[in-house]
């Protein structure tokens, strides 16, 4: 468990989730989720695959409308937020997808300058340039800058979409799934990766996982999503603590033979 | 016995016409924000010229192969029914009406709701399902100016540059026709073709392919927009750009063309 905790700013939180309800037809995905995020914190959201975790973040970006409950994101309320308003809060949101979401027809460096060119149009080219760079060196990818989405390997994917993400300087960092389909050495990498973020661009962040490993690593505090709601959260020790029969498993497959 | 069966035959129908109408409801919604972003700033200058070339530049050899060949062969097969009534020099005239107002603005469409309806459904399809169109939202970034508005603009702007050109390649296979059989110059071919069309001719025309790109543009952001299902949803995007734009162009053909009549007569 990481042991970092000092930064963060605990009468701060960036965003609160109130009594959030999200169904699809008959299916109850999300079922009255409170959540806080605090500045400066990582929050994992542990739980088994179509429990709804990824919903949780789609909704708190504006990509799904929750049917019922609040949902506010650095102070200002999604209820009912126009468009023009979403898409500045936007800006100010990463959002890593799972399957890292490159454009494939434009190479790395189109990639990364396609989200600063057309929010931030004053920037000139040199300066685009510059912010490209950065965000390559931060993610040790600064070699790829002319290659196709296709030549990378899965975990250069991930690493080009966490760059694409910070070029704009997020405040808050959404990770969905970051370490999935990768061999155990570049996950590795990744939760450095996801480490250093935190403590160079100051974010604060939400890592949905079911990998242990990442959320031991990653995570100021974890929360467990069970039956559409978070019945559990604390630090790694504190959710694994307990003989509740649908957390048990999820340790012992990750670290019991 | 025979009463729940017709029970769910009857639901069955109403079930999908109400499918029906929410997709016209949702095409519907989806060409008035076209025309609502179309007209709003900032626009994507760099990307409609992009799509311009990859929509016209691109398609250019098919449509010289296709426009070439359309002409020579109607040609040869209007001279015998002509020469049967001794009419051989009317030929100049009647292609040029026919390539004019009909042949080279349906057959550029045709093979542009092929190749480019298709084109564009399947690229936007996968893009929604490689979660690429959700990568620029999250960004903060407007998917439907940069993807839909772009490639409507750029196929209702280069629909009609490709018909003008279709025309032209036809008309000059329909020459090369002509002169095989009469010694028919190229200067006194084209005076009688350009004799033969009015301006209402040529205007038509250019409303009809603005309207066939439009179309086609339209069909294909649509399908492949709302694209779902995977690899499936990409495929299904793709064929029903090109199925669907094809039944319009059709339509619409047929409703231009008796509107024109109308004004002509």
């Amino acid at each position: 468990m990481k042991n970092l905790q000092g930064h963060i700013k605990y009468d701060k939180p960036v965003i609160t989730i109130r009594d959030l309800y999200k169904s699809f037809g008959d299916l109850h995905v999300l079922r009255g989720v409170d959540l806080e995020l605090f500045t400066g914190e990582n929050l994992v959201v542990l739980g088994r695959s179509g429990t709804g975790k990824s919903v949780l973040i789609k909704i708190i970006v504006g990509l799904l409308q929750a049917d019922s409950g609040s949902v506010e994101v650095l102070g200002q309320s999604l209820e009912n937020i126009a468009i023009d308003d979403l898409q500045q809060l936007r800006q100010k949101i990463g959002f890593s997808f799972q399957n890292s979401a490159l454009y494939d027809s434009m190479t790395v460096k189109e990639n990364l300058e396609f989200p600063l060119v057309r929010n931030k149009r004053h920037l000139t080219r040199k300066e685009i340039n510059h912010a490209v760079e950065n965000v390559l060196e931060a993610v040790d990818l600064s070699q790829a800058i002319h290659q196709m989405p296709s030549q990378l390997s899965g975990g250069q994917r991930k690493r080009i979409g966490i760059a694409r993400t910070l070029i704009l300087q997020p405040e808050i960092m959404l990770y969905d799934e970051p370490t999935a389909g990768l061999d155990p050495i570049t996950c590795i990498e990744i939760n450095k990766l996801i480490n250093e973020v935190q403590q160079a661009y100051k974010t604060s962040s939400i890592i949905i996982t079911h990998d242990l490993a990442c959320a031991k690593s990653v995570g100021d505090r974890i929360v467990m999503l069970l039956d559409g709601t978070f019945e559990r959260q604390g630090t790694f020790e504190d959710i694994f603590d307990t003989n509740d029969e649908r957390v048990k498993p999820f340790y012992d497959y990750n670290f019991i033979d | 016995m025979r009463h729940p069966l017709h029970l769910t035959d009857a639901i069955e129908m109403i079930s999908s016409i109400q499918r029906y109408l929410i997709e016209l409801a949702n095409i519907h919604r989806f060409v008035m924000r076209f025309f609502k972003e179309v007209l709003v700033g900032p626009y994507e200058i760099k990307e409609i010229i992009h799509q311009c070339h990859e929509i016209g530049v691109k398609s250019l050899p098919l449509i010289s192969l296709t426009g070439f060949i359309t002409g020579f062969v109607f040609t040869n097969q209007s001279r015998p029914s002509l020469a049967d009534f001794g009419a051989q020099s009317m030929l100049p005239a009647l292609i040029a009406i026919a390539v004019i107002r009909a042949l080279a603005p349906l057959v550029t469409a045709l093979i542009s709701a092929g190749k480019i309806g298709s084109q564009i459904g399947a690229e936007l399809g996968s893009m929604k399902v490689t979660e690429q169109i959700e990568a620029m939202e999250v960004s903060g970034i407007n998917p439907f100016k940069f993807l839909v508005v772009s490639r409507i603009v750029a196929t209702s702007f280069m629909i009609p540059i490709l018909t003008c050109y279709a025309a032209l390649v036809g008309l000059l296979g329909a020459f090369l026709s002509v002169h095989q059989h009469e010694a028919t110059s190229f200067t006194i071919f084209f005076t009688e073709v350009f004799d033969a069309i009015s301006f209402l001719d040529l205007f038509s025309s250019l409303i009809k392919s603005i309207v066939f790109g439009f179309t086609i543009g339209v069909v294909g952001c649509f399908q492949g927009y709302h694209s779902s299902k995977g690899t499936e949803g990409v495929g299904r995007a793709a064929n029903w750009a090109v199925v669907m734009s094809m039944f319009l162009i059709f339509i619409e053909e047929m409703l231009i063309a008796q509107i024109v009549q109308g004004i002509r007569a």
